[in-house]
């Protein structure tokens, strides 16, 4: 246990920087507080997955990370370097390190598949097309996609396909740090495998950090060496992947149980009794 | 007695402080754009690309405005000039007018109405299913990459446009005037060009560049700031021909003023 009582996160092994450090994170829409003081760190190399029920702000951390959303007060840390405040031009660097898929996979719908895989290197790092294309290509064989489909536009593409697209996206620029939100969500269990199989091959191949947010029991064991829930705006249980079972923490077990008794309250009124 | 007067004052002032927001808004959106049309890298093939959106595929639409502006500004001229036996000041009306006003306004409604609105509804599009969220992610600035090619596109073209419209309208004055109402297309032409003067011209064309800014600016702000889905999006989309409506219309008398009042 860690001796710093905000943060029972097992420290990183080693004591090295934490590739991600969060504290006291705090982000409100209005009178709706979504997040309040979330405190996250997560080691080199690990995979995290972050659980939590619909609505509780799972997406917005993964935003307010990338600096997509300001958050009101809390720190960001990534690889040391605080990124809350930084210039659209500083963070502009500091997103070089990530790759993102979208839970909506967020494809653009103007460019044809290939140059969607290829977009951060023909934009970020100005690889001229021809060559961007090939390692497009490659990307997309790396999850199980012929070169043909490069040639489609997102809107030709099945649901499966598109979240495989993203993640061919979200790894073509081998980042350091790679976001997935809700890889499976919407899939059917065989393609929901398949691309829990590809995070975890293509997340250790690249030897990159991963930070995950799903519903999906059977998914988030397969995809995560940790695992963290989010409730009401913080994080109320963090531990080893293997000792979720016997976390002795009531939100997780309800959570992993799915079963309507216990601490999480979710106001329904029954115009039914 | 100041109770009276607080109704009236109140939704007053409410209504001038939103309008203050709204322009603070657009002011910086407009300034943190232009700065990237300044600065590299520039985005030549997005560029070249809305160029031949707004140009080559707006030229039906503004080329039948054009022509039957011209066709019709011949033909009520001759109605009222003929009373005074002054027809041969039709080909000077045609030429003044369509250069001058109508040209450039007619032809920035109609585009207006095709491109504001198909770049506030793919903007705004992209908006609402994150795919701007993903621009930024992978480290583009979405003013760069969206907002800047556009509004060069806008004002480059638009004059070209402009100009194309302005030859079809006196086109269209010469044809009803030749065919319709009889005149000689030697005198009919002479006229014309004796009465073509730059300025007149230039002005159109300086308004075409300024009505380019207001279509291209208001449908991308509209389409950049849309939330909640394709409600939102179709609400930008109105907003965004709407207001470039209203703009160039007021601008159009702005700058009539700074080009011909004494
Ligand atoms: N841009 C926004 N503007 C206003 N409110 C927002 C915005 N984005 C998210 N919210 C609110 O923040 C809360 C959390 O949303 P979020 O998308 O993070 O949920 P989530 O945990 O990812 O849920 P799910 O598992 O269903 O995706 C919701 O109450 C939502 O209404
Ligand atoms: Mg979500």
């Amino acid at each position: 246990m860690s001796p710093d009582p905000r943060a029972p996160a097992p420290r990183a092994p080693g004591g090295t920087t934490p590739k991600i450090r969060i504290r006291g994170l705090k982000k409100a829409f209005g009178s709706n507080v979504v997040l309040d003081g979330v405190d996250l760190e997560i080691a080199p190399g690990e995979s995290l997955v972050v659980i939590g029920g619909s609505g509780t702000g799972k997406s917005v951390l993964l935003k307010c990370i990338l600096g997509l959303l300001t958050p009101e007060a809390g720190s960001i840390q990534v690889d040391g370097e605080e990124t809350v405040g930084l210039s659209e031009r500083e963070m502009d660097r500091v997103r070089r390190k990530f790759g993102m898929l979208f839970q909506s996979a967020a494809l653009f719908d103007s460019l044809p598949v290939w140059e969607n895989v290829a977009f951060g290197l023909i934009q970020a790092k100005e690889m001229k097309r021809a060559e961007a294309r090939k390692l497009a290509d490659r990307r997309l064989a790396d999850v199980g996609l012929e070169p043909r489909v490069g040639e489609l536009y997102p809107a030709e593409l099945s649901g499966g396909m598109r979240k495989r697209v993203g993640l061919a996206r979200a790894i073509a620029t081998s980042p350091e740090i790679i976001f997935f939100d809700e890889p499976t969500t919407g899939l059917d269990p065989i393609m929901g495998h398949i691309i829990d199989k590809l995070i975890v091959k293509l997340t250790s191949k690249l030897g990159a950090t991963g930070l995950s947010i799903t519903h999906d029991m059977a998914s988030a064991r397969r995809i995560s060496t940790r695992m963290a829930m989010l409730y009401k705006g913080r994080i109320v249980w963090n531990g080893p992947t293997a000792e979720i079972d016997r976390s002795g923490n009531p939100y997780v077990e309800q959570f992993i149980h799915g079963t309507d008794e216990g601490p999480i309250d979710i106001p329904l009124q029954d115009h039914f009794a | 007695m100041a109770e009276p007067v607080v109704p009236v004052i109140q939704p007053l002032g409410r209504a001038f402080l939103a309008f203050l927001a709204v322009t603070g808004r657009l002011v910086m959106f407009a300034s943190q754009a232009l700065s990237h049309c300044f600065r590299p890298p520039f985005f030549g093939r997005l560029i070249v690309r809305q160029m031949i959106e707004i140009g080559y595929y707006s030229l039906p639409v503004v080329g039948l405005t054009a022509i039957f502006t011209g066709m019709v500004l011949a033909l009520q001229s001759y109605t009222g000039f003929a009373r005074f036996s002054a027809e041969s000041a039709i080909p000077n009306v045609v030429v003044v007018s369509i250069t001058r006003e109508l040209g450039p306004v007619l032809a920035s409604l109609m585009v207006a109405g095709r491109i504001g609105a198909a770049m506030a509804a793919e903007i705004g599009t992209m908006r609402v299913t994150e795919q701007i969220d993903a621009l930024v992610t992978l480290a583009t600035n979405p003013f760069k990459y969206l907002v800047a090619p556009r509004l060069i596109a806008g004002v480059v073209t638009l004059p070209m446009l402009v100009l194309v419209a302005d030859i079809i309208g006196i086109f269209g004055g010469y044809l009803v005037s030749i065919y319709k109402l009889g005149f000689n297309p030697d005198t009919y032409i002479k006229n014309t060009l004796d009465f073509l003067i730059f300025q007149d011209v230039f002005s159109g064309l300086v308004k075409a560049a300024v009505f380019g800014f207001i279509i291209t600016l208001m449908g991308c702000y509209h389409g950049y700031n849309s939330k909640g889905g394709a409600q939102g999006v179709g609400q930008a989309t109105t907003n965004a021909v709407v207001s470039a409506s209203i703009l160039i219309l007021s601008f159009n008398y702005i700058i009539t003023e700074l080009f011909f009042a004494r």
